[in-house]
């Protein structure tokens, strides 16, 4: 059975039955999900979780999908590596990488497209389709090829060539837009008015994100069933923070983690930065930016939950910080050397924000960390150019070794 | 062909019952201030769904003059002249 009761509006209150709507009809605020939780806390065991499918949907109980039967690709349950070489890079004792780069189309985009895939499915709409600054194209043609839907997806038309080529060998209907992505979802939100589509991430929004939240749950879970100190997660259209956050939240509500004060920090490009902006001058409305960044995948001028992420990030104490292109190839390479991940371009903003908010004692050395990898460093090969590639072409003769390695060879 | 003197308006679904159902509308050239009047003294109701009662546009709605987003314009301000399109779209979206 859901424990889902329909859905509220964030801003006046409104609530309606469930139903592909994301905008309030009073108001045009967002719709959020509202959930029995009185019954929930009462009917729920973290030990049914523990011995749930190896994946997300080990949580499905928690999550507003109900008896339907779910679009999986054997989406989550990544590992959470404790990060003992990062942590003595970045001056910290207790640090932990939660690798989601390793899902079914490399992010962490199949979580809530898992969800939403799911919905679509269950009120009977036949079209998945999405505007995407490239995880997300994946994941939704993925899961509509899995479910055996049709799909329709938007991108800007600049995009990296893997996340291309990894989108359209779904067969899926995929159109490049030119603009950037800010222009991409005006185009999909006057979209979805004129056809009846099930865009995960507008009229499916308000469930899409709450697969996301299973990123919380599994860190949780994985830790011994309670919550980091202090998470640094990738912002760009800010929801991936506020569901983390909420995901956490929601635990110790339920009684299955000790009460903690989890400290929420975020990690924007500085190309890009209108979130990290917002809270370096305390201003509460998030002003719209021109993306200009390698982070393609965080491009996002005018963040759809900016506000939302700002907020929890101030309330729990944490900060949110840019980094320039150059420090986000660094980033990428300071993981990829230190513990053998290899991120996109978004995962070297998140390590490079960790490295700067450690060097300036945000983040605390005694601070159980957990840095959140949402995507795969294969996507964005460009990126790394020529920084990264062979360290000599030699002849087939042994002392060609010695050679080119010198006393490196020994 | 038909000389275009008015400004196109593009109404999201949710705002639709105040436009009797249309998903578009036209008004006279002027600012947007003064378009989003004019649709108000056509439409009751109109101005208070997309303008805070200090005239700022509201946190949830986001305006787009020719697909450009206001913001970067002059906001309210902006001077819209005939065949401007305008649309206003829910700001939660995306991401």
């Amino acid at each position: 059975m859901s424990y889902l009761q329909g859905l509220r509006c964030q801003r006046c209150g409104h609530s309606l039955a469930p139903a592909p709507v994301h905008i309030c009809p009073e108001c045009l605020g967002p719709l959020e999900l509202v959930y029995d939780f009185a019954a929930m806390k009462a009917e729920l065991r973290r030990d049914a979780v523990e011995a749930g499918p190896p994946s997300m949907w080990r949580y499905r109980s928690l999550l507003p999908v109900g008896d339907a039967p779910v679009v999986d690709l054997g989406t989550g349950l990544t590992p959470l590596l404790r990060a003992d070489n990062l942590g003595r890079a970045l001056g910290l004792r207790n640090v932990y990488v939660k690798n989601d780069a390793v899902n079914p189309t490399s992010s962490f985009k199949d979580r809530p497209v898992g969800v939403a895939a799911t919905l679509a499915r269950a009120f009977g709409l036949d079209t998945l389709a999405c505007a995407s600054t490239g995880n997300l194209a994946a994941s939704v043609a993925a899961h509509a090829a899995r479910a055996g839907m049709r799909s329709v997806i938007f991108i800007p038309e600049d995009l990296e060539a893997a996340k291309i080529t990894g989108t359209a060998v779904f067969g899926t209907n995929l159109i490049a837009v030119r603009g950037n992505y800010d222009a991409v979802n005006r185009l999909c939100a006057e979209a979805v008015d004129a056809y009846g589509w099930a865009f995960v991430n507008i009229n499916l929004r308000p469930f899409y994100g709450e697969g996301s939240k299973t990123l919380a749950y599994e860190t949780a879970e994985q830790l011994g069933w309670r919550a980091p100190d202090h998470v640094v997660a990738p912002i760009a259209g800010g929801s991936v923070l506020t569901r983390i956050t909420a995901g956490f939240e929601e635990l110790q509500r339920l009684g299955w983690i000790p009460e903690t004060k989890v400290r929420v920090s975020g990690a924007q490009a500085t190309g890009c930065n209108p979130v990290a902006r917002a809270f370096a001058v305390g201003a509460e409305r998030i002003q719209p930016v021109r993306p200009d960044t390698i982070a393609k995948s965080l491009a996002i001028g005018d963040p759809a939950d900016g506000a939302y992420a700002l907020a929890a990030i101030r309330r729990s104490g944490g900060a949110c910080a840019d980094v320039s292109d150059p420090e986000i190839v660094e980033g990428m390479r300071l993981l990829a050397e230190t513990e053998g991940v290899f991120t996109e371009t978004a995962g070297g903003v998140t390590v490079a924000v960790a490295k700067k908010l450690a060097h300036a004692g945000v983040l605390r050395p005694e601070e159980t960390v957990v840095i959140y990898i949402t995507g795969n460093g294969l996507k964005t090969l460009e990126a790394l150019g020529a920084e990264v590639g062979p360290t000599a072409t030699i002849a087939p003769r042994l002392e060609e070794i010695d050679r080119v390695l010198g006393s490196a060879a020994a | 062909m038909a000389t275009v003197t008015a400004v196109r308006i593009r109404v999201p679904a949710p705002l639709r019952p105040l436009t009797g159902g249309q998903g578009e509308v036209t008004a006279e050239p002027g600012t947007l201030r003064d378009v989003i009047a004019a649709l108000d003294a056509a439409y009751p109701g109109f101005k208070d769904r997309v303008l805070e009662p200090d005239g700022r546009v509201r946190e949830f709605v986001n305006v787009f003059v020719n697909e450009e987003d206001i913001r970067f314009l002059q906001g309210p301000a902006t001077e819209l002249r005939a065949g401007d399109r305008v649309s206003i779209l829910p700001a939660v979206a995306g991401g």
